[in-house]
């Protein structure tokens, strides 16, 4: 019988308002849409005639109504009886708004239940009272953990199936409990209900006088909302730079979401891992009043006092607060989803705050069984649904938090092959003894297959000594002009040089790479084609634009042992290595030639013929 | 901050990560008020301004005050303003209102094939300059990779279940059971050669979200929202044969935000006046799994 629940009244109309996203998980069959469903009937939340519709529905199919085909609004999902996506459904209380994010239960579709839990502020756990703790309740336990989702209300369901006996339900409580403890949460609540015929989910049950707790329609009004995170140290990952100068516009705006803490204008602020500095002159809007201070939670943008180059992947922090780390060793918990397993050695994508990077898993320290948490840390790759701790290497330096001091910028996501296939949390920094490049030509060099051909010979029959020499600077700035005439001149004094045009590695070598995005595997195979042709005794000679300095430091190490030369052409963004040369107006080229030449005599590259 | 505060900025967020990642963006304006409060958001992620093209699907059969309306605020907030329609079958009367086709069919081809073909850009776009307010032609245009799409989890069950960041395939179908997961505030951006990424920054906004938005913003909406005197209005956009005003006398937003907080629709489903959701019972999943918003 349904008798009006006592917590549904006017909702609090006006801006003091609240919303909130709760999850909804559990074992596939559990009972989530049925519990979703009713709580939707029962408050009166449901639009005039969907109920009556899903009814007549029912019948004309001549099938028993269920409180779950009210979610389960797809076609195939009726056919199928399980909830395949994430639904949100909306509700109120007398306390807040709710948005209800049903997700799926069955294994096939974890990823949909994490794309849920991830926006969830609290989540609701359903146990079968007659099929006791799965799989997936584990799983699903130990995810929330992942995800950093504290707050948790844990319904006992399908209690009229065992008669509503206190004993299976606190046995229940007892077992799920010492489990949760051990991924380190603890719920708030644990309710015994029956879903199907409305117990204690908005009215308190006759039928188990024995639990004095809340109904589960309580117990969601008492969850609280998470704190903002103003009091914690200024975090802005810089989504991008604007400026729409062809609109009249000269304001140059640093465009993010402050994700913790607060900043005003004047403030000194710190770009990381760039390191650069400036100081804050406005906060931007659009149709709001002035602002002198920005906080958590804003999506919002900056003028700064002096115009500092901000490279990408940066997070702005304040001067007078802890700094976030930055490095390129992380150690992680992550989760994977991915058809394919992820494997030591393959470069993936990491999306970590506002940064995009090139990312390689260098070790696997344990892979966890998410259904018993049992450990084994002998597997070398991990697999669809495996959880595991391990470090992960980065190609440039990223800005970071452990994810126990600020949780928003110790989070990530891995790509694979243009899919979202891991998610994980940063434990902490770390020092690798040596990159993976490194490691690399460490191994390289150890397996080599050497000819009798030694270099000294290469040396002595060329006269010269093997280098690549890299030209770099903007684009437009004539450097390959400048490359071509250097290769000319030194092929007409006889020397073994060769100039590998940028177009020509695109079309050969590099025709696979999507060019604007795999920027770092043509790094990487630029340096291995540089070590080919120094190692069979040439110079070689290329140009690239924007070269920075963890490009320049992959490229000389993969070149290795082989030196390499850098001559900047124009402007530059070398900031820790200098280049060999630097020619800031390549006007005149016969004299770049000669600059270029003399620097290689100099050094001993080009050595004099003795007839 | 309050709620539509968190909203906004969350929608913010979304617009700065789809304009960053993807270089062919495009926005879909529908004219009604989702798509309005979206453009409204846009120039709130752009500090004023409105970094890429709005496209409009034009059926030939919108109400005429929409259009009005589209011109007037394209030209007046200097908008790069896309025009696609499905000539064949308008001229050749394959229409529902001619009497040729079943509302399903007709929306299929006026509105999904015809923003299937001007996104890829087999089909011609009419474009507007803003400077003189005069449409040209531009033939095989460039294709969009990202679509900004003004959808509400809240509107039925199949845009429920719809991602921030949605990838649809070669010939814009939606595959609903096999979504890419969304961690956090981390989106699918990157996407295959051929596919593209459909962006929906009001996907956690209801219809009464909307309205306090527009009443906050003082955002300017199409008068037929309004009670003109006759005692019905316009709840949802679209069609005119397909669309049917309601009963009610709100003459102003406050009047419409108070109707549906507490009022006669607080418990009727925004789209009752749209006859397409109601064939073959799930008409919208339909719609929608082969490209249409």
């Amino acid at each position: 019988m349904f008798t009006a629940p006592s917590s549904v009244g006017p909702v609090a109309s006006g801006r003091d308002r609240q919303q909130m996203n709760i999850v909804v998980i559990g074992h596939v069959d559990h009972g989530k849409s049925t519990l979703i469903g009713r709580l939707l009937a029962d408050t009166g939340s449901l639009p005039k005639g969907k109920l009556e519709a899903v009814q007549a529905y029912c019948a004309r199919n001549a099938k028993p109504f269920e409180y779950a085909f009210l979610l389960d609004a797809l076609k195939e999902e009726q056919a199928q009886g399980i909830t395949i996506d994430t639904a949100r459904c909306f509700f109120k209380s007398s306390r807040r708004e709710y948005i209800i994010l049903d997700a799926p239960g069955h294994v096939e579709f974890l990823k949909n239940m994490i794309s849920g839990a991830a926006r969830a502020e609290a989540a609701l756990l359903l146990i079968d009272a007659k099929e006791g703790i799965r799989e997936n309740s584990r799983r699903h336990g130990y995810l929330l953990s992942l995800l950093g989702i504290r707050q948790i209300a844990v319904a006992v369901n399908k209690m009229d199936l065992v008669d509503y006996r206190r004993d299976v339900f606190e046995t229940i409580q007892k077992d799920y409990t010492a489990f949760l403890q051990q991924v380190h949460l603890s719920p708030r609540f644990f309710i015994p209900v029956s879903a199907r015929f409305g117990d204690n989910l908005c009215t308190r049950s006759a039928q188990m006088s024995w639990y004095g707790g809340p109904t589960v329609l309580e117990a969601m009004d008492r969850f609280e909302k998470e704190p903002a995170g103003r009091e914690k140290p200024f975090r802005f990952p810089v989504q991008d730079v604007y400026k729409f100068t062809e609109e009249g516009d000269d304001r140059r705006i640093v465009a993010g979401r402050v994700e913790t803490g607060t900043v005003r204008a004047g403030d000194e602020v710190v770009f990381l891992p760039s390191g650069k500095r400036s100081r804050i002159a406005s906060i931007e809007g659009f149709n709001r009043p002035p602002q002198t201070e920005a906080y958590a939670g804003q999506s919002t943008g900056f003028t700064l006092t002096e115009q500092v180059y901000i490279p990408p992947n940066q997070i702005l922090c304040r001067a007078d607060q802890p700094a976030a780390r930055t490095g390129t060793c992380l150690k992680v918990n992550l989760f994977w989803m991915g058809r394919q397993p992820m494997v030591i050695g393959k470069r993936y994508k990491i999306k970590l705050a506002a940064a995009r990077e090139s990312v390689w898993l260098r070790e696997i320290y344990t892979i966890l069984d998410a259904t018993d948490l049992s450990m084994d840390s002998r597997r070398r790759q991990i697999e669809r649904h495996d959880a595991a701790e391990c470090l992960l290497e980065t190609f440039r330096p990223v800005a970071f938090d452990a994810v126990s001091d600020i949780a928003q910028t110790g989070r990530f996501v891995i790509i694979d092959n243009y899919e979202i296939a891991g998610g994980g949390i940063i434990l902490e920094a770390l020092s690798a003894e040596r990159d993976s490049i490194s490691e690399h030509v460490h191994r390289r060099q150890k397996y080599w297959q050497r000819s009798r051909i030694r270099p000294q010979n290469r040396s002595d029959r060329y006269k010269q000594q093997a280098a690549l020499v890299l030209l770099c600077g903007p684009p437009g700035v004539g450097k390959s002009e400048i490359a071509k005439a250097l290769e000319e001149q030194l092929f007409d004094a006889g020397r073994m040089v060769y100039y590998l045009g940028l177009d020509n590695s695109l079309l050969g070598v590099d025709s696979d790479l999507q060019t604007t995005d795999e920027r770092d595997e043509y790094i990487r195979r630029l340096g291995e084609i540089a070590h080919l042709f120094t190692d069979a005794g040439l110079i070689l000679i290329t140009t690239i634009s924007h070269l920075d300095d963890y490009e320049l430091q992959a490229i000389r190490t993969l070149n290795q042992p082989y030196p390499c030369l850098v001559v900047a052409i124009g402007s530059h963004r070398l900031a820790q290595s200098r280049p060999d040369l630097h020619i800031e107006k390549p006007d005149d080229v016969p004299e770049v030639i000669e600059k270029i030449q003399c620097l290689l005599t100099r050094e001993h590259y080009l050595l004099e013929y003795h007839l | 901050m309050d709620y539509l505060d968190e909203l906004e900025s969350q929608s913010i967020y979304i617009f700065r990560e789809a304009y960053r990642s993807f270089k062919d963006l495009v926005m879909l304006w529908s004219i009604g008020k989702d798509s309005t409060v979206l453009l409204w958001l846009a120039r709130k992620a752009f500090f004023g301004h409105v970094p890429f093209p709005l496209m409009h699907i034009d059926t030939s059969f919108k109400i005429p005050e929409m259009i009005e309306y589209r011109d007037q605020f394209a030209r007046e907030w200097k908008l790069k303003l896309i025009v696609g329609m499905n000539r064949e079958a308008i001229d050749s009367r394959q229409t529902f209102p001619d009497g040729a086709v079943s509302r399903l069919q007709c929306c299929a081809a006026l509105k999904t094939d015809a923003l299937k073909h001007t996104l890829s850009g087999r089909w011609p776009r009419r474009v507007l300059d803003p400077d003189s307010g005069e449409f040209y032609t531009v033939e095989n245009g460039t294709p969009f990779t990202g679509v900004i799409v003004g959808a509400r989890a809240d509107e039925e069950g199949s845009r429920s279940k719809e991602r921030y960041f949605s990838p649809r395939g070669q010939e814009s179908d939606w595959e609903v059971s096999d979504q890419p997961p969304e961690l956090w505030n981390q989106f699918k951006t990157d996407f295959a050669p051929g596919t593209h990424v459909r962006i929906h920054p009001l996907l956690d906004w209801t219809e009464l979200n909307i309205w306090e938005y527009i009443q906050r913003e003082n955002i300017p909406v199409v008068s037929l929202y309004f009670d003109q005197g006759d005692g019905k209005r316009y709840r949802s956009l679209g069609c005119w044969p397909c669309t049917a005003p309601v009963e009610s006398t709100a003459k102003t937003v406050a009047e419409i935000i108070e109707e549906l907080r507490s009022g006669k629709f607080a418990n009727i489903a925004e789209r009752s006046g749209r006859q397409q959701d109601k064939e073959d019972g799930s008409g919208l999943e339909t719609l929608r799994r082969s490209g249409y918003m």
